[in-house]
Order: C-alpha cells, then sequence, then structure tokens
C-alpha cells in the first residue's frame, strides 16, 4: 500500500486568495464551440466541494475532454465561467490557476517528455521555482504516493503503459494541487494494472474529478455522479441512485451494470 | 542617406522567418536557386534511394511530418521572444546528410504549397536556406564529432545549428540583396545580427534533443548508425564554393543599386577590383542582348557552372578515406 | 489524405473552377505567377489587370472576393524587407524623416518600387491561395508528378501529408502538457532558467523523434504485410478534357496579353 503523507484532505493554503469554504470548483454557465464550428459545450455548470470525488461520464463527444480543458485555462474563450478555489480562471491567474488544478491527461505519453521519471515529475515544481531539496522532496513524496518510489532513475520511455500512468499521477500530484481532475484514468490498462490504478485513487487524499467510461470503477470509488450529453450535464446526483435508473444511462450512451 | 541608422532601424522591426515570399527575390536570383536546389535534391533523392532502399518512403514521410510538427515547439527565452527549432542540423545528424536535405525539403515545399508560408517561384531559394544549407551544416557533425566523448558531440552539434541558422540568414539576406528588394548594408547586417540571437535557440533545442536520444536509446546515435552517408564532405564544400563565387562575383543587376549603390556612397568603388574576367559581362547572352531572358539565362548557367564545379572539386576531395 | 481541420486550405464548392484537370491549375499558377513577377515597376495598370483576373476566378470558384484578400495578407510582415526601398533608392524626394538626429530621405521611385514589390507578392499570393483552395490535396500532388517532379519525392510528400495531422496532434498534445504543468507559486520564481526551458523542449522534440521513428517503423511493416515491395503504384485518375484545353489556352493567353500590357502602359 502506499504511503499516505498527508492524511487531511488539502483544500486551499490561505495564499490562494480564497474564501476558506469556497468550492474546489466553480463552474457556470460555460459554452464553447471549437474554430471549425462544432459546439462542444452548451451552458455547463458545475460545483465540486473541498474532498469530494466526482466521476463524469458520458458518450464520445459529449464534450467531457472539452470541459476538463477548461478547468486549468487551456481552453477559454467561450462564455461562462470557472473558479477554482474562489479564483477565476483568467489569462493572468494562468500559472497560479495551473498550480491548483492537476490534470492528467488521458494518454501518459502526452505528459512523460523527460527522459527518466525523476526529471517529469520535478518539471512542475522546478517550474513554479521551488529550491532544490523542497523539490526532490516532493518528487519522492509523489512517487511513494503512486507506488513508484525506486523508479525515479528510470527512462519513461520504457515504462509499461500501467506504470506511465502511475509516473503521470505523480508528475501532477508533486505540484500539490487542489483539486486532481484525470481524464479516463483507466482506459488502456490491463486488470492488473486497473487494479493498482483504482487502489492508489481510493488511497489519495485529495478532491478529484473523473472523466470516465469504466463504470465498475465508478461505482466503487465516486460517492457523486454526473452525466454530460451533447454539451449538457443532464444528470448529477449519488452515484447509487444514478446507477439505480438504467433507462437514464442508455439514454445517454452508458450502460447498465 | 544614411545606412547605419536604417539598418538600426530595420533591426527594431524583428523579422525572425526566414520564409520569402514571392515577389522578393528576382526572377534571375529565384529561378538560379530553384537550378541549384533541383540539382542538389535529385542527388539526395539517389542517394537515400541507394542507402535506404525501400524502407524510405515511410520513414522520410514521416521525419518529414515530425520535423513540421517539432517546429511548433518553443520556449520563452526573453521579453514575449521565444526560441524555435528549424531542424536542419537534428535532421542531417539523426538522419545523416542526405536523407535530412530531402526531409527539410519536404518541409519546407508543403509549408510553401499547401500554407503559403513562403511563396512558389522563390520555392528554391527557400528550401535552399532552410533545408540545403542547414543539413549540409549538420553532415559536419560526423566528420567533427562522430567519434569524440558526449559533452564534444553536443556542443559540436549546438553549434552546427547555430551556425546553420546563421548561414541560412546570410544566404537569404544575399539573395535578397542581389535581387534589389534592399540593399545589402542594410540587409546583411540585420538579418545576421537578428539570427546570431535567434540560432541560439535552435542550438540550445538541437543539443538537447541529442541529448535527450543519446540518453534514451543511444544505439540510434552511434557512429555505425548514420542512415546515408560518404561524400557529406563535398555537399559543403560546394556551397562554400557556391557563396564565395556569389559575393566575388560581378554583380548582377544592371541598377547601379545594391552593393555597388553603397560602394559609391561610402566611397569605396575605386578600390574594388575589376575582375580578372567576365564569363558573361553584365550577365548578357551575347545573342540574346540585353534582355530579361537573358538575365535569367546567365544565372542558370552561371549556376550550373557553379554547381559542377562543386561537383568536380567535391569528387576530388572524396577520394581521401572519408572517416565513418 | 486529409489536413486537420485548422491546416486544410481546401474548400468544396461545385464550381467549373474546382472541376478542372489539376495539372491545369498548377501550371496556369505557377505561370500566373511568374507573369506578375515579370511585369515592371510602377505598372499600376496591369497590376490592376491582374487583380481583376484573380478575383474573377475567385467569383468563378465561388470562394468569395473577403476570403482570398483576407487569406492573402499573410505576406505582410515580410514588407519591412523591402521598406528600405523607399529610402534607398536614388530619385525626387518626397519627404524627409528625422529620426534620432539622422535624416532620411524617401524618394518617388523608392516608393513606386515597394509599393510594386508589394503588389506583385500580394497578387502572388492571392493566385497560391486559389490553387490551394480550388485543388484537393491529392490531386494537386498527382498534378505535380504528371509534371515530372521524381515519383520517390511526391509519394514521400503523400506520406508527410498523411502523418501531418497525426503528428501535429502529438506535439499539441505535448505543448498543453507541458502548459497544464507550467505552474508559478507565491514562493519561487516561476520558469526556470533558461538553458532548463530549452532542455524541456529539446527533450519533447526527441521524444517526438523517437515516437516518429518507432510509427515509421510499424508502418513500414503494414506495408510489408500488404505486398509492398518497394514500388508505389498509383491509379491515374486525371484526363484532360477540351475544357481543361481550353482554360490553360484563355490562361495563356491572357496572361501574355497582361505583359504586352504591362509594357506598353507604363
Amino acid at each position: 500500500m502506499p504511503i499516505i503523507y498527508e492524511p487531511v484532505v488539502r483544500c486551499g493554503d490561505g495564499w490562494s486568495r480564497a474564501a476558506p469554504d469556497a468550492p474546489a470548483l466553480e463552474v457556470e454557465g460555460l459554452h464553447f464551440a471549437y474554430p471549425d464550428g462544432h459546439v462542444a459545450l452548451r451552458g455547463v455548470s458545475l460545483q465540486v466541494r473541498c474532498g469530494e470525488k466526482v466521476a463524469l461520464v458520458g458518450p464520445n463527444g459529449a464534450g467531457k475532454s472539452t470541459l476538463l480543458l477548461h478547468l486549468n485555462g487551456l481552453l477559454n474563450g467561450g462564455q461562462g465561467s470557472v473558479r477554482v478555489m474562489g479564483m477565476p480562471v483568467t489569462t493572468s491567474n494562468l500559472p497560479f490557476i495551473r498550480a491548483r488544478v492537476g490534470l492528467v491527461f488521458q494518454n501518459p505519453d502526452d505528459q512523460l517528455f523527460s527522459p527518466t521519471v525523476y526529471e517529469d515529475v520535478a518539471f512542475g515544481p522546478l517550474h513554479m521555482g521551488l529550491p532544490e531539496d523542497e523539490v526532490r522532496r516532493r518528487v519522492a513524496q509523489a512517487l511513494a504516493q503512486v507506488g513508484m518510489a525506486h523508479y525515479a532513475d528510470r527512462l519513461s520511455y520504457h515504462l509499461s503503459m500501467g506504470e506511465k500512468k502511475r509516473v503521470a499521477i505523480a508528475t501532477v500530484l508533486s505540484m500539490h494541487p487542489d483539486i486532481l481532475v484525470l481524464d479516463e484514468p483507466s482506459a488502456g490498462l490491463d486488470p492488473r494494472a486497473r487494479r493498482g490504478l483504482i487502489n492508489l485513487l481510493r488511497s489519495l487524499p485529495i478532491t478529484m474529478l473523473a472523466s470516465t467510461h469504466d463504470m465498475l470503477m465508478v461505482r466503487e470509488l465516486f460517492p457523486r455522479m454526473v452525466i454530460m450529453d451533447e454539451g449538457r450535464i443532464v444528470a448529477d446526483g449519488p452515484t447509487a441512485e444514478l446507477l439505480a435508473q438504467p433507462e437514464l444511462l442508455e439514454a445517454h450512451g452508458l450502460e447498465a451494470l | 542617406m544614411n545606412v547605419a541608422l536604417l539598418t538600426r532601424l530595420w533591426d527594431e522591426i524583428v523579422v525572425p522567418r526566414l520564409h520569402i515570399p514571392d515577389g522578393f527575390l528576382s526572377l534571375p536570383v529565384a529561378l538560379v536557386f530553384w537550378a541549384i536546389t533541383v540539382v542538389l535534391l535529385l542527388v539526395a533523392i539517389r542517394k537515400t534511394q541507394q542507402q535506404l532502399g525501400e524502407r524510405q518512403i515511410p520513414l522520410m514521410g514521416v521525419m518529414a511530418a515530425f520535423i513540421f510538427a517539432a517546429q511548433m515547439i518553443n520556449f520563452p527565452i526573453a521579453g514575449g521572444t521565444s526560441g524555435h527549432l528549424l531542424g536542419g542540423v537534428l535532421a542531417a545528424v539523426m538522419l545523416g546528410p542526405w536523407a535530412g536535405m530531402l526531409v527539410m525539403a519536404c518541409v519546407i515545399i508543403v509549408q510553401g504549397l499547401f500554407f503559403q508560408d513562403g511563396g512558389l517561384l522563390v520555392m528554391g531559394a527557400n528550401v535552399f536556406n532552410m533545408g540545403l544549407v542547414t543539413a549540409a551544416l549538420g553532415s559536419l557533425y560526423h566528420g567533427l564529432a562522430g567519434r569524440r566523448s558526449r559533452g564534444v558531440r553536443l556542443v559540436t552539434a549546438g553549434v552546427l545549428a547555430w551556425l546553420s541558422v546563421v548561414a541560412g540568414a546570410l544566404f537569404t539576406a544575399l539573395q535578397l540583396g542581389f535581387s534589389g528588394t534592399s540593399p545589402f548594408a542594410v540587409v546583411v547586417p540585420a538579418m545576421l545580427g537578428v539570427h546570431v540571437l535567434i540560432g541560439i535557440g535552435e542550438g540550445l533545442i538541437t543539443m538537447a534533443a541529442l541529448a535527450f536520444v543519446m540518453q534514451v536509446r543511444p544505439d540510434l546515435v552511434a557512429v555505425e548508425a548514420v542512415r546515408t552517408g560518404g561524400g557529406r564532405g563535398w555537399v559543403v564544400v560546394g556551397l562554400v564554393i557556391a557563396l564565395v563565387v556569389a559575393v566575388l562575383s560581378p554583380i548582377a543587376s544592371a541598377d547601379p543599386d545594391g552593393l555597388e549603390r553603397v560602394a559609391i556612397d561610402m566611397g569605396f568603388e575605386e578600390i574594388a577590383a575589376a575582375p580578372p574576367y567576365e564569363l558573361l559581362p553584365d550577365y548578357v547572352i551575347p545573342f540574346l542582348g540585353e534582355t530579361p531572358l537573358s538575365t535569367i539565362l546567365a544565372g542558370v548557367i552561371g549556376a550550373l557552372v557553379v554547381a559542377l564545379v562543386a561537383f568536380a572539386v567535391g569528387r576530388l576531395l572524396r577520394q581521401r578515406p572519408a572517416a565513418a | 489524405m486529409m489536413l486537420p481541420n485548422t491546416l486544410d486550405r481546401y474548400h468544396d464548392r461545385p464550381s467549373s473552377i474546382h472541376d478542372l484537370d489539376p495539372r491545369v491549375k498548377v501550371v496556369v499558377t505557377l505561370l500566373g505567377i511568374f507573369s506578375v513577377l515579370w511585369l515592371p515597376d510602377g505598372a499600376w495598370g496591369a497590376y490592376g489587370l491582374v487583380w481583376c483576373m484573380v478575383l474573377a476566378v475567385a467569383l468563378v470558384a465561388q470562394l468569395g472576393v473577403g476570403w482570398v484578400l483576407r487569406r492573402s495578407l499573410v505576406a505582410l510582415p515580410f514588407a519591412l524587407v523591402a521598406i528600405t526601398l523607399v529610402f534607398t533608392l536614388p530619385g525626387q524626394t518626397l519627404f524627409t524623416l528625422q529620426l534620432g538626429g539622422w535624416e532620411i530621405r524617401a524618394s518617388d521611385a523608392g516608393l513606386v518600387r515597394f509599393g510594386s514589390v508589394l503588389v506583385r507578392s500580394w497578387l502572388s499570393v492571392q493566385m497560391a491561395i486559389l490553387l490551394v483552395a480550388t485543388t484537393r490535396i491529392p490531386d494537386l500532388l498527382h498534378a505535380l508528378r504528371h509534371l515530372r517532379v521524381p515519383t520517390l519525392l511526391v509519394t514521400i510528400l503523400a506520406f508527410m501529408v498523411r502523418y501531418l495531422s497525426v503528428l501535429v496532434d502529438e506535439v499539441t498534445r505535448l505543448l498543453r502538457a507541458r502548459q497544464a504543468r507550467s505552474a508559478a507559486s507565491a514562493q519561487g520564481k516561476a520558469g526556470g532558467s533558461l538553458l532548463w526551458r530549452a532542455r524541456i523542449a529539446g527533450n519533447m522534440a526527441g521524444q517526438l523523434f523517437l515516437r516518429s521513428l518507432e510509427r515509421s517503423d510499424r508502418i513500414y511493416s503494414a506495408m510489408l504485410a500488404r505486398g509492398f515491395r518497394g514500388q508505389y503504384v498509383t491509379v491515374n485518375p486525371h484526363r484532360m478534357r477540351r475544357r481543361d484545353w481550353l482554360a490553360l489556352g484563355v490562361a495563356l493567353a491572357a496572361l501574355g496579353m497582361l505583359q504586352w500590357l504591362g509594357r506598353a502602359l507604363s
């Protein structure tokens, strides 16, 4: 089992200029269309409180990835607003927002661009300008949290998919974000790696929002579920309740368990 | 008029990209460089065919797409400017000189043809400046640093990459000068000045990329793994000769502008020696007289002469046992 | 062979221009640009005529005037290179500029030359835009092959275009992932040193290179599995019809007329 260094859920630490009980994430009326005209978000509003673990489900093309990319300002230009710990996502705030929102991409290859695991996990803290020993501490901590403590000197290029996924999560954890946002975390993993990932996500004491098709994982890990379809949120509630409505699930391209 | 002032003025309005649009090079200059480029490209195609065989099509195609995409990678330098990758030296180091040239040529062709990034009639010049010159300099890597320590190899690649940008800028500036689009005294220092700095970014990224590959797949950059080699020396020789000839030969333009004008202004025209002979005086073919067609043909003939001289010298040099 | 939507400049319209043999379009475009560049300085009448021709083609091709205009502004920054012409060509002084104690003179000849360079460049770019807007990329590549560009080069270009979107996509995701972790904290100065930033950029390039290399290996294996033996065979779908010859003839006549007019009028 990975060693947990911080048993208390982190949620803002004073300097983030947030109200003490601001929601971790606040999305209001988000509209977005891609340059080619495709409308991906049609008025999405969502709130995630500190400590919550929320699953975002829906068919392909529902706008899930588009929504996730708005959370740390990688996409913008449409209507609506996003606030993280009370801080609005604006162009001037982006560097600070990105310290708060840890986005883990679907394909870990996108995230691992350094030769060694250590360098990849260290990128975030190094960019933030933290001192050398603080960086080392954070890297060790993050790798331990994902159960890859002895992989620091390995070449990312040669790792297995499951190992890469864990390292990708570590690269984000080392930045000590307030909220962990994951895009299809269990996609492409064999059963053993998937089990390892689920255990890992369960053990992380951090607010979490994960976009996924893996309904079994949703049932196991996420007490709250948000269903998206065609750029809108069509349902938002306790997972157990929503999973008990097969017609609702099938209406939006999901399979009842 | 004050040339130094204009240079400074122009330096302020930085023009960092080397893709020349149509209209900024005169027809003779554009066509001369088309001729040179076609010759070199045909050789590059033949050479890569020999070395790689049928494997070359997917490899060259994907590598060209790689360079195109890699040119989008940037990093902030200072005050809003960023460093970019052009990739000529990287391509030559990774793939060998001829494959490198071919790949870079494809990138510039696609940029010009499909995205209007660079003109169509001046594409020969663009391919030459950004593709052929840069890859040719990259081809020096194996000769200079192939068997040395990692540090020496990296620094060599970095310096060559820097040099490639500067050389590309120099050729661009010379072409603009010979076309009469901008006086030499302004365009050469201005372009060089800017690209001496930009080249640093190229050098740094190239070194880092090479270091990455050395660390993760050292087998790829081992000396034996050079995919197309041999005779690389002659390409560089050829280019050097072409440059020297271009600079010292009589000015192509019949108008007293450009370098001559500056020379008159600055009073050193008298000092310039008259050329010992003139193959085609004032770029006029005797029976055609002073027509634009005559100038163009003269330019093409000149280019072919240069290419032949380069080829001949190269062949002579190739008798030496080349360092693998 | 599709470029991603943001990169592809082809605009499908049911026009007769789109329908023309791509060889004709390529040849006419190249000759057209050559023609324009061959016009003397200050041949404003001829330039205007060229623009009318470009507009006419744009209208027949159902592309709309504004669309071509907007795309053609791409060459603007390079205009700065030629601006020195205004001040260095000898001629009648039109105005002088005081710059930090020095005085530079703008001459009429310089202005005429500068304007001519700009206009010719602008017209050339519009012709190039019309070509790619009315011709699909596979057809363009076929045209090149018919026009004696080495088959090997054209095939490599075709492969490149095919994988362009894949690789551009990949580099975009890499850049995005870097952006996502490019954060600032209250404690340190964000951004890292210049050398470190260059290292990261180089790492990304190196990563991309290795992945591309392996991808090309996989593609080659797939080609071998489908019977590839070194020859790239293409089907020749293009045949010159009477209307293609007609279009070519009309274009050549127009360009010839243009040259005569351009010199007669200036």
